[in-house]
């Protein structure tokens, strides 16, 4: 009896001992992140490296979860009117770090910031489907005049301009979170800096050391902070990959948020169990300037295309397990199905070259006139052999490209102003949905629509798409329209990008998924 | 003696204007704005940024209201970093970058003093010919090329030190950028102590102390060295200015978070104002370090006097 009561005392001390010291052990995450933040101020953020920071700091009505598929956030429940085009949101009773309430007054705020022209944001289009959103934001219309209102402190209702299945996706985008009304008026442009900031989300700004490290610690006032395991992650800014690289195999990163990809033949034999290669919502590919000679002729371009040996690409010159695209929208997407892929999809490669270089003499050029034409990328080795690897491949049916490189910002403002004729692109969505992917090629989407491309039924199919709140029959429409994109080929899609980086085998809870989102709160680490 | 550095430092304020007017012009010249990237914005929301930064406006007016901002100290926004000014960023990177010049400066000097020193002494020897030979190299291998190849060597191949980066602070990380930064210094310094020390012991002073039965030691310690090391000063200062330019070189090879990387980096990203700030700073940082050794060189070398 004595022997049994001394041995559930040690048992209770050494249980006890194990809990307080599992207690005391901080779990730190350190990310090795391939960008610097730009900003900690959710309405000028505009790139995915940054966005992973204010993922961690703020949580929108919808919000990530741990398969990046958008789950409730801020509003615990909402109803969706008849037509499709009301949304009115309950909001969770929570509030943010300094213990003020979130309510619905501080999404309006910030949705009329985000929108006022003034603000200058970059992102603001992306709402544009709130009503009123656009005129706001152009000045012609009072911020007052957006259609979203808190119709009580946690009641929120937004119209929206046409029943947009991808709306409650948008929602867990930064453009679309809330920001502290009481601290961006009491601290103006410095509300987001460590001694400032108030967030709603799992955790919050503590040090950011530009160019080195910004830190984020837990926040205990976070309606789900008992069930987020890490205390402190930690954001180096390492543009540099293989430097990343050495670090983590060093064992000072936990994650690794990009990969050296010249190096991906190594890391395949020595560190396959923190490789992961994953599919991302992203598609690269070459546009036409389709509103000028040569391009003006479909038969050109989708000859340009058809000759492409996208298999030769991903297998050959990439290796970093790309997909061949034959369509703009990668497969997988939501709301959509099999995506409309190019008629020769199936074709072996050899009768596609054929059949290429039958269409260039159709449309009037040969071994006499051959077809030159400028290829621009912008600087970077793999677009480099990507490009080098296509002229060789142009030769084929007679035609002599020259190829031409800049540094990006160049690239992309010669690509704007329609200063090319056939140049490297690529696309990520913002939210998983087919139509942030074909409204480029959307006549009325202006600069972004590089090939100036302008399809009567390619933009007559897009508009009926936006009016129509089935889904199903959206999906159907939307598939009509990429199949005219398809065979017109105002782009040629090479690959379906993927997500690459090292994720150490002690983090817990990570999971691949195409949006490649991994908010820190559903991570854990082995200790 | 004050009255020529207020003089200098009144002539400076037009070289000054003209850099900030270099820098101005050249940036807006460039072809790509700061807010073009692989999604080209709607032209509404382009606008509305350019306005926000007073980027609408007609260059000249946008070149007066940088000027009217520069008088009252404020060096603009950073167009890509949002949450800083030009100032903050600036303030964020100096210490990296001071502690960067002058540890390689440091290194310059002691290494440099002893070997120059150890071969005036060994004049026309082995150890001469060898530290002079090697210090020739240091001086003939630029900076940009050094620097990759140290971290290839001793980062890559040898694994000894990390190969870039700043981690979190800690030494390891510092040792190659600061010795690239120096090794051209050191060489440089090794040759001009040999050269002003061989002079230095050929001269009647010295001579003086050795027939006095002094020890050897403190004839190059205490009389020699002190006289050798007064030409070794004055052109340190006026080396600042390329350790300057060896900084950006070095912070960009090794991802040094210093002020020249930023610099670097801001110009391929368009930040505007971070690189006029950035060259102000340092054309400001040049003009201040050469008045200062034309002053100590009037108070050391009593022939010149700037009356």
């Amino acid at each position: 009896m004595l022997l049994r009561s001394f041995r559930h005392a040690v048992v209770g001390v050494g249980l006890a001992l194990a809990f307080t010291g599992a207690a005391q052990a901080e779990k730190v995450l350190r990310v090795g992140n391939d960008g610097e933040p730009q900003s900690m101020d959710p309405h000028y953020i505009s790139t995915v490296q940054t966005s992973r920071l204010s993922d961690d700091m703020i949580v929108g009505l919808l919000t990530y979860g741990q398969d990046g598929q958008p789950i409730p956030g801020a509003a615990e429940s909402w109803t969706i009117s008849e037509d499709g085009k009301t949304y009115t949101f309950t909001l969770r009773d929570h509030v943010w770090s300094d213990g003020t309430p979130v309510t619905a007054e501080d999404f309006v705020y910030a949705w009329r910031r985000l929108l006022a022209p003034d603000t200058g944001a970059e992102y603001a289009s992306l709402l544009y489907i709130v009503k009123g959103a656009e005129d706001v934001n152009t000045g012609k219309a009072g911020p007052e005049t957006l259609g979203v209102e808190a119709v009580d402190a946690r009641t929120l209702k937004v119209e929206l301009t046409a029943p947009a299945p991808y709306f409650l996706a948008q929602l867990a985008h930064q453009t679309a979170f809330p920001v502290p009304k009481h601290a961006v008026e009491k601290y103006g442009r410095d509300w987001t800096k460590p001694e400032n900031i108030v967030v709603n989300g799992p955790y919050i700004l503590t040090e950011w050391q530009p160019k080195v490290q910004a830190t984020l610690v837990k926040n205990d006032k976070f309606y789900d902070a008992d069930n987020v395991a890490i205390d402190k992650v930690i954001y180096y800014a390492m543009e540099d990959r293989t430097a990343m690289q050495k670090r983590f195999r060093a064992g000072e990163l936990d994650l690794a948020r990009d990969i050296a990809s010249e190096q991906i033949d190594w890391l395949r034999e020595n560190m396959a169990d923190s490789l992961r290669i994953a599919p991302y919502a992203g598609t690269y590919y070459y546009v036409f300037r389709s509103d000028k000679e040569p391009f003006t002729d479909a038969r050109v371009r989708k000859a340009l295309s058809m000759a492409i040996n996208r298999e030769v690409i991903t297998e050959k010159v990439l290796r970093t397990g790309m997909l061949p695209a034959y369509s703009f929208v990668p497969p997988g997407t939501a709301n959509y199905g099999e995506p409309a892929y190019a008629d020769f999809k199936d074709l072996p490669y050899g009768d596609a070259v054929k059949q290429a270089k039958a269409l260039i003499e159709e449309a009037g050029y040969g071994p006499d006139k051959p077809l030159k034409i400028t290829l621009r990328y912008n600087n970077a080795e793999d677009h480099k052999r990507i490009a080098v690897a296509v002229q060789s491949m142009w030769k084929q049916i007679g035609v002599e490209a020259d190829l031409f490189n800049t540094d990006g910002k160049i690239h992309y403002a010669d690509l704007k102003q329609g200063d090319f004729q056939v140049a490297r692109a690529g696309w990520i969505a913002d939210y998983n949905d087919p139509q942030n992917f074909l409204f480029l090629m959307e006549s009325k989407s202006g600069p972004i629509n590089y090939s100036k491309f302008n399809n009567e039924k390619f933009d007559g199919l897009m508009a009926e798409a936006e009016a129509v709140s089935d889904l199903g029959q959206r999906a159907k429409i939307l598939h009509d329209a990429e199949e005219v994109a398809m065979d017109g080929q105002p782009v040629a899609p090479i690959f379906y990008y993927v997500s690459k980086q090292l994720v150490s085998p002690k983090v817990i809870g990570w999971v691949d998924n195409a949006p490649d989102k991994h908010p820190t709160r559903f991570l854990d680490l082995e200790q | 003696m004050l009255s020529y550095a207020l003089r200098r430092l009144v002539t400076a304020v037009p070289t000054l204007f003209v850099i900030i007017t270099v820098a101005f012009f050249m940036m807006r010249l460039a072809p790509g704005g700061p807010f073009d990237s692989d999604r080209a914005l709607p032209p509404e929301i382009e606008k509305n940024i350019a306005a926000a930064y007073d980027l609408d406006k007609p260059l000249f007016e946008q070149y007066l209201i940088y000027l009217g901002r520069i008088l009252r100290g404020d060096f603009g926004p950073s167009l890509k970093i949002r949450d800083f000014s030009v100032g903050e960023l600036i303030a964020s990177g100096a210490p990296a970058s001071m502690e960067l010049g002058f540890s390689a400066i440091l290194l310059a000097l002691v290494i440099g003093v002893s070997l120059g020193t150890l071969a005036a002494l060994r004049q026309n020897s082995g150890t001469d010919f060898s530290v002079m030979s090697v210090s020739m190299v240091g001086i003939a291998v630029p900076n940009f090329v050094m620097a990759p190849l140290l971290s290839l060597v001793l980062g890559v191949y040898l694994d000894l030190l990390p190969t870039s980066g700043w981690g979190s602070g800690e030494l390891r990380y510092k040792v190659l950028p600061v010795i690239a930064l120096a090794l051209p210094q050191i060489a440089y310094v090794a040759r001009l102590t040999r050269g002003s020390m061989v002079e230095v012991l050929h001269s009647n002073f010295v001579r003086t102390a050795r027939a006095k039965g002094l020890p050897p030691r403190s004839v190059i310690g205490l009389h020699a060295l002190r006289n050798a090391l007064i030409p070794v000063i004055t052109t340190i200062g006026l080396q600042v200015g390329v350790l300057l330019a060896g900084a950006i070189l070095t912070e960009t090879i090794f991802s040094w978070p210093g002020v020249g990387k930023w610099l670097v980096d801001s110009i391929s990203r368009r930040d505007y104002f971070v690189v006029q700030g950035g060259l102000l700073l340092i054309a400001g940082i040049i003009m201040l370090v050469n008045l200062i050794v034309d002053v100590l060189y009037g108070l050391i070398n009593p022939r010149i006097r700037h009356n």
